[in-house]
């Protein structure tokens, strides 16, 4: 029984410590190869070097197509984040007709492979006759992030104690102070993790950008294409730092927010 | 004794419109047989401490088998550690646990024949109330699992609501779910943990009073927990004053009132004027103590020490206050005299509090027979008979507990 | 002016002129929010999934050049679409199916880990929890690349499988289905984990508590309060998981081979790009989307919860 009972207590830390363990071990691949003195082929190891870290513009293009995909993600991540919010607070406040009708079409993206809706965005720029670049790629992503942000700002707003606007409207708050005082800055947390779930998904993006974007490169269009030849390893650099740099980031805002709530806590 | 007749009598007048519940004869007969009592719950030496906190020290009881104890306490005194040790859901540092002739220490919650009604009621959300309440008996494998949950609803008057989920029931219903479904086990020790809190005073009152009848109707042994001292006195048999993880004293709701031990208790179970004071002599049965500029007596059997420095207390509804120069004190009584600071003026009576040289601030009051005795300013005389005297130990705290009272 | 109650009973409309203005009012602020994004969609969801149906029964006129196509109503071309590429599309949905399933079991681990077990270890939890969040930062197809060399022939993975005798002597895993269905399983698993947390991180232990005073083990606990409860998460996860999953070609392209790993995101991208034949590329994903839609109405049908969107 005492024996039964111990390896319930240690089944799941030592499944989801391995589970940690296999979600890190590409990454961790990917972080010791940018080290790799590789010359063109970064598949075997040839020892070590810090210069891949100092150059990692080194590589033909890897840089152009990083600035791309990096400008294509903000831009997309604006404006599929100000058509999402406004359509989740319309949705999920205000009645009007066709509104399970609006629910769908919202949804239906969700819904879609990329595959699919790549090939259906190509065909109707093909149809258009609109030349394949960077605004057929930043169209793209806003279709695909816009949905994503939509479910996520809508469950903060069906969250949202409607008591608190109807206090703002006691107080003397005319309709929009209420929005802006009251509503926005409670639904601001939703907001911004919606952009940044939009800013990955983009700058991610492989398979919609390759149809759409013609021969005009993004990151993960690079490394897909270099993959053949071989990735240079400053791609492992650049893969590393935005890992790193969005690591720092995270950690630093919960270590933060940990010790506001224990300074809270403590009072 | 109150029959059960009487019982359902009492929870209809106040419950107000359901005249099924008491047509429903043979569900709730059909609950009583299964009840076959309690059996003791001994706690003994038992300690927990988290870090270097310690949250219960030492502490021993015996509950009796049937009993319906109150544990009572300020927040945060160890209350609910100390059913959830009896519960199971935390481990002592130390001590033994008994129900019954069996060591359940090791036993985990599981196993044991103990059951709960959370303060949060922790009701599973996505269960129907029915099956809420019928979870117990399904995890025992009880055949009829159903209609036995079923008649523990009836029980709890909440029968026609069986199907609904507990988000849609109010806070009272869901408090009687929370009830039903630890009663339904007829576990060997029911433990309450504050169940009452979250509702309000009227709604309080009346649980109060129905949850004392489904005890004595099951003959359930009840440990119940809570902050409120006329709770614990209306509802236990006996009642545990507890403080910093320790018992003060347990006893008699009506023994614990009239002859506390500790200022704690004296301070937290209802009021007390206690004045610092020293034994000079003795008369009979009495100690006569130098206290308040005067000479008081006590009765040696009430008191805690019979030589050296004493704390003097009286409960304020045993005194009898007087104008100045009207007083009639009867031969023997104890006397104080001081300055009224404050008459409130409540319809039943007239509050008074009269600040008395050597001692501070004195409470009494006087029961409206139409009489005005006295304004904020003027001076006045107070008495008591003597055998409402006790005697507390010289070196305690008078103003312990006083403020957790109030809290 | 008050509709007379005898025309309209309905209380909701039994309103009166003030109450409907500042109704319709409303209404429109709401329409208003919703159109732009809702044109939006229209012009780059709606339309061009409209376009690919017609594309998709597009024909080709004899002795055209490559890449040139006519309107028409050429429903053949599901036929051959259909009797050509059943093995990758069946395929596919195998593969996107035992991947949801291995990142569901996976995911709910890590999940439950962080959110339940490590529920008093704030600091650890937030430190794993981004460690969650953390391959959504680094580039998808680095890391498929990543796991390809790391389950490379000359890899320490494939030796020491050969040498624990897992694998035969001359046994591989790249360019195998194992290699491709780990890929999605690993792509996606974010995808999985997340909403799990996100629900479990609301469950109530002390509900769980209750359970075990009700006498039931933690076991049965866990399979009767913490699972139902957590149903919300498992449900949006298997879909966000197993939607992308059955229309990726990466995975399918890095860690499989050319023979018998290919899934339909492969084919469609070949059609598209290599052949460029559009007709047969947009009834494969048209056929695509309709079976998806089909699973995950079934699905919505079988296990939905309101609170999923
Ligand atoms: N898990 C725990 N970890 C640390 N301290 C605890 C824990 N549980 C209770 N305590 C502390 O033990 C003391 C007693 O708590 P509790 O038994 O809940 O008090 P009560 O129910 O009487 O209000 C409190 O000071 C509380 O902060
Ligand atoms: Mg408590």
């Amino acid at each position: 029984m005492r024996f039964k009972q111990r390896i319930g207590r240690w089944l799941v830390p030592v499944l989801g410590g391995l589970a940690f363990v296999y979600l890190l071990v590409p990454i961790a691949y990917i972080f010791v190869y940018s080290f790799n003195d590789a010359g063109r082929t970064n598949l075997t190891w040839q020892g070590f070097t810090f210069s891949n870290w100092l150059n990692p513009c080194g590589a033909p293009n890897i840089c152009d197509a990083l600035g791309n995909s990096l400008s294509i993600a903000f831009v997309a991540t604006i404006i599929a984040t100000v058509l999402g919010t406004a359509i989740a607070l319309g949705l999920a406040r205000y009645k009007f007709r066709f509104r399970k009708l609006a629910d769908i079409l919202i949804i239906l993206p969700l819904a879609t492979p990329e595959v699919v809706l790549g090939a259906s965005l190509l065909a109707q720029f093909l149809n258009l006759g609109w030349e394949l670049g960077y605004w057929t790629v930043v169209i793209s992503h806003v279709t695909f992030c816009m949905a994503f942000v939509v479910v996520t700002v809508r469950a903060r707003v069906s969250a949202l104690d409607g008591r608190l606007e109807e206090a703002a409207g006691d107080l003397y708050a005319s309709p929009r102070t209420t929005f802006w005082k009251v509503t926005f800055p409670l639904l601001l947390p939703g907001v911004v993790a919606a952009a940044l779930l939009s800013f990955a998904m983009s700058f991610d993006d492989f398979i919609i950008a390759n149809f759409n974007s013609g021969t005009f490169d993004t990151f993960p269009k690079f490394i897909y294409v270099a993959a053949t030849r071989g990735i240079p390893a400053q791609a492992n650099v650049i893969g590393s730092g935005i890992f790193l740099i969005a690591l720092v980031i995270v950690v630093t805002g919960t270590v933060l927010s940990y010790r506001r709530q224990k300074a809270l806590a403590a009072r | 004794m109150q029959t059960t007749e009487d019982a359902k009598g009492g929870r209809m007048s106040t419950e107000g419109t359901r005249p099924e519940a008491a047509a429903d004869q043979g569900g709730r007969a059909a609950v009583v047989p299964g009840a076959v009592g309690g059996a003791d719950l001994v706690i003994e030496n038992v300690s927990k401490r988290f870090a270097a906190f310690t949250a219960v020290d030492d502490l021993s009881l015996t509950i009796p088998s049937g009993s319906f104890f109150a544990l009572l306490g300020p927040s945060g005194c160890g209350k609910s550690t100390t059913l959830r040790i009896v519960a199971g859901l935390e481990q002592p540092s130390e001590g033994t646990l008994r129900i019954g002739d069996e060591d359940v220490t090791d036993l985990p919650s599981h196993r044991r024949p103990v059951n709960t009604v959370f303060q949060s009621y922790a009701l599973f959300p996505h269960m129907s109330v029915l099956d809420n309440v019928a979870f117990g008996l399904k995890q025992r494998k009880v055949a009829d699992a159903v209609a036995r949950a079923k008649e523990a609803l009836e029980l709890v008057e909440l029968g026609h609501l069986a199907n609904r989920r507990p988000a849609q029931l109010s806070g009272g219903q869901q408090q009687r779910v929370a009830l039903a479904r630890a009663v339904v086990n007829r576990p060997q020790v029911l433990l309450l943990d504050e169940p009452l809190g979250a509702l309000d005073m009227k709604l309080r009152r009346q649980m109060q009073v129905e949850l004392k009848q489904i005890q004595i109707e099951l003959g359930l042994t009840f440990v119940h927990v809570t902050h409120d001292q006329e709770e614990a006195m209306t509802m236990a048999d006996v009642v545990a004053v507890m403080n910093h993880g320790r018992i003060e004293q347990m006893g008699a709701p009506r023994e614990l009132y009239e002859l506390p031990k500790t200022a704690f208790v004296a301070n937290f179970l209802g009021k007390s004027n206690l004045m610092h004071g020293k034994v000079v002599g003795r008369d009979g049965d009495y100690l006569q103590v130098e206290a308040a500029g005067g000479l008081q007596r006590v009765r040696a059997d009430r008191a805690v020490a019979e030589t050296g420095d004493v704390v003097l207390g009286v409960r304020p509804e045993k005194m009898r206050i007087f104008t100045a120069g009207e007083e009639t004190v009867p031969a023997g009584h104890n006397r104080l005299d001081g300055t009224i600071v404050d008459a409130s003026f409540t319809g039943v009576s007239t509050e008074y509090l009269v600040e008395v040289p050597g001692v501070g601030t004195v409470g009494t009051f006087t029961q409206n027979m139409g009489q005005v005795t006295g304004k904020a300013g003027e001076p006045a005389v107070m008495c008591w008979d003597p055998d409402f005297t006790f005697g507390l130990a010289g070196d305690d705290d008078v103003a312990a507990g006083a403020a957790e009272r109030d809290a | 002016m008050r509709a007379p109650a005898s025309r309209r009973p309905e209380p909701a409309e039994n309103l009166s002129a003030a109450e409907q203005k500042a109704e319709k009012a409303r209404g429109r602020i709401g329409v208003g929010l919703i159109v732009p994004g809702f044109v939006f969609l229209l012009l780059f969801f709606a339309a061009p999934v409209f376009v690919l149906l017609a594309m998709s029964l597009y024909a080709k006129p004899p002795g055209a050049e490559t890449g040139v196509f006519v309107p028409a109503f050429e429903v053949s071309n599901y036929v051959v679409a259909l009797s050509e590429y059943w093995v990758p599309l069946l395929r596919s949905f195998l593969f996107a199916g035992i991947a949801t399933v291995l990142a569901l079991i996976i995911g709910y681990t890590m999940a439950y880990l962080v959110a339940v077990r490590l529920r008093q270890h704030k600091l650890l939890a937030a430190i794993l929890l981004v460690i969650l969040i953390a391959p959504f930062f680094s580039s998808f197809v680095l890391r498929t690349q990543a796991w390809k060399q790391i389950l490379s022939d000359e890899g320490f993975v494939v030796e020491a499988l050969r040498f624990v005798a897992i694998l035969p002597e001359d046994g591989r895993l790249t360019a195998t289905s194992i290699a491709v269905v780990a890929g999605l399983t690993y792509n996606f698993l974010p995808f999985m984990t997340l909403p799990i947390y996100a629900s479990l991180e609301r469950l109530d232990t002390r509900l769980l508590e209750a359970a075990g005073d009700l006498f039931a083990s933690p076991m049965t606990a866990f399979r009767k309060v913490t699972l139902p409860l957590s149903m919300p998460g498992v449900f949006a996860g298997t879909l966000l998981t197993f939607i992308p999953a059955s229309g990726d070609y990466i995975n399918a392209t890095i860690l499989g081979n050319n023979r018998d790993t290919a899934m339909i995101g492969q084919v469609i991208d070949s059609r598209f790009f290599k052949i460029v034949d559009y007709p047969m590329a947009a009834a494969l994903s048209t056929v695509l989307m309709v079976v998806i839609l089909i699973l995950v109405m079934a699905y919505i049908r079988k296990f939905g919860t309101k609170e999923l969107f």
